[in-house]
């Protein structure tokens, strides 16, 4: 195995893009050193994107925050700032794992293994993140529900890497917050999750985006039932059509962590809850 | 020596090793440093046995490669102890009776003084949450919650 650790995106995209054999970016390493320990993937090449400046960077500039792609859930965890803006955000990051997997394990990360139910996806889609994705010759921004296309792919080519996630800047009132179902309090994969961002206007919500994780092949964005609350104080009946419009987008599968019928309904309930956090945050009432 | 050349530091010292590029740094730390305290329990993240600090982050060295230990500094638990003299938190583990077959324990101490080190004062819930990530088949955990508190109220007497 060949291990390269270049100082640039641009080089460590064409060391990818030009390796014939399996090649993996490697990143807190807590998927692909299980993956190579357990024999799922034997790589030719590994291309460590942690002594590249710009993964590393956590910056705010007028258009947001930056977040780079090897930043680990521990330094998400110690900026104050950032936690202030994204709370929901920051959280369901620091969901993934134990204190020794935060040490490690980056958003990027999370992402690009594609698993329905990782943690941060669905906060980062509430959130309106953007995925800067840096190839050998360009470099694109797409938004972060646009990654993930099915349980372990992605609709990254050959040789693109995600250099950073981008989080608009946030104006007003305005907060978000993400939940998820688990059976025990620690260590554990959401069996349904939910991620809600919204903003207030004189009281009332003026811009909504809720995301449902775990209940389909990826995150859902649920245009629906951020329609259902937009315009309200979060009332009973906004919050039942908005937890209805969860239910009606789940597309889950039945496993020995929760059946079709138990993810359909926990849903809306983790969405009508994350909603209420999310509108206390913003300084609703 | 064959392998990939890693310049390294660890609990203080520089230490240079040479490794296959896809050993994990547990591996290496065992097998060409022959520090043997950090313990191989799963290999793959969850139990904690492995424990160890990266430039002062608590990680698992099962998922982190030998090669990037390059250029970092490594703290194990050999580096808890001064000389003869043990740290609060080792005299604690005997006390309470914190441990039985051991393979767990030092884990269990590094992860526990990356929280005290941030945490000098730590809550029953933040020290099980702190802990969530070590897994002990032996005590049931009560004992090495108690030992980490009389530690914590030792550490913050000396202070």
């Amino acid at each position: 195995m060949r291990y390269e650790a270049p100082t640039t995106t641009k080089e460590a995209a064409s060391l990818i893009a030009g390796e014939k054999g399996e090649a993996f970016v490697l990143a807190g390493g807590t998927d692909l050193l299980v993956r190579m320990k357990t024999g799922l993937s034997d790589p030719d090449l590994v291309v460590d994107i942690k002594h590249i400046p710009a993964m590393q960077d956590i910056k705010t500039t007028d258009s947001g925050t930056k977040i780079g792609g090897a930043v680990s859930g521990s330094r998400l965890n110690s900026n104050k700032k950032l936690k202030k803006a994204w709370p929901g955000v920051v959280e369901a990051t620091n969901l993934i794992g134990s204190d020794q997997i935060q040490g490690r394990a980056t958003m990027v990360g999370n992402l690009c293994n594609a698993s329905p139910a990782a943690d941060s996806v669905p906060a980062m889609i509430a959130a309106g993140a953007k995925a800067v994705v840096v190839g050998p010759t360009k470099r694109r921004t797409v938004p972060v529900e646009k990654i993930a296309t099915g349980p372990g792919r992605t609709s990254l080519a050959k040789g693109e890497i995600i250099e950073s996630i981008n989080l608009p800047k946030r104006t007003g009132k305005s907060g978000d917050a993400y939940l998820r179902f688990i059976p025990r309090t620690e260590m554990d994969i959401a069996v349904v999750s939910a991620g809600v961002n919204l903003t207030l206007e004189k009281g009332l919500v003026k811009t909504a985006r809720v995301c449902l994780g775990a209940v389909g092949p990826t995150a859902v964005l649920v245009q629906k039932a951020a329609k259902a609350i937009i315009g309200s104080k979060l009332d009973e009946e906004s919050l039942k059509k908005m937890a209805d419009a969860c239910s009606a987008a789940c597309n889950p599968i039945s496993d020995k962590r929760g059946t079709v019928e138990y993810r359909t309904k926990v849903a809306g309930v983790l969405a009508k809850r994350a909603a209420k956090i999310a509108f206390e945050r913003a300084g609703g009432k | 020596m064959t392998g990939t050349l890693v310049n390294t530091t660890v609990n203080g010292d520089a230490v240079q090793f040479a490794c296959p590029t896809d050993e994990s740094l547990l591996d290496s730390l065992r097998d060409r440093i022959g520090l043997t305290g950090v313990k191989e329990g799963c290999g793959t993240g969850d139990c904690g046995a492995c424990s160890i600090t990266l430039d002062g982050e608590l990680v698992c060295s099962c998922l982190v490669l030998g090669v990037e230990a390059n250029g970092r500094e490594i703290g194990t638990v050999e580096g808890l102890a001064d000389g003869d003299k043990l740290h609060p938190l080792q005299d604690q583990f005997i006390n309470n009776a914190a441990l039985q077959c051991g393979i767990c324990t030092p884990g269990f101490l590094v992860a526990a003084k990356a929280l005290l080190d941030k945490n000098n004062n730590p809550t029953e819930e933040e020290i099980r949450y702190a802990l969530a990530g070590n897994l002990c088949r032996c005590t049931g955990y009560d004992k090495i919650v108690r030992a980490v508190q009389a530690a914590s109220k030792d550490l913050r007497k000396k202070k």
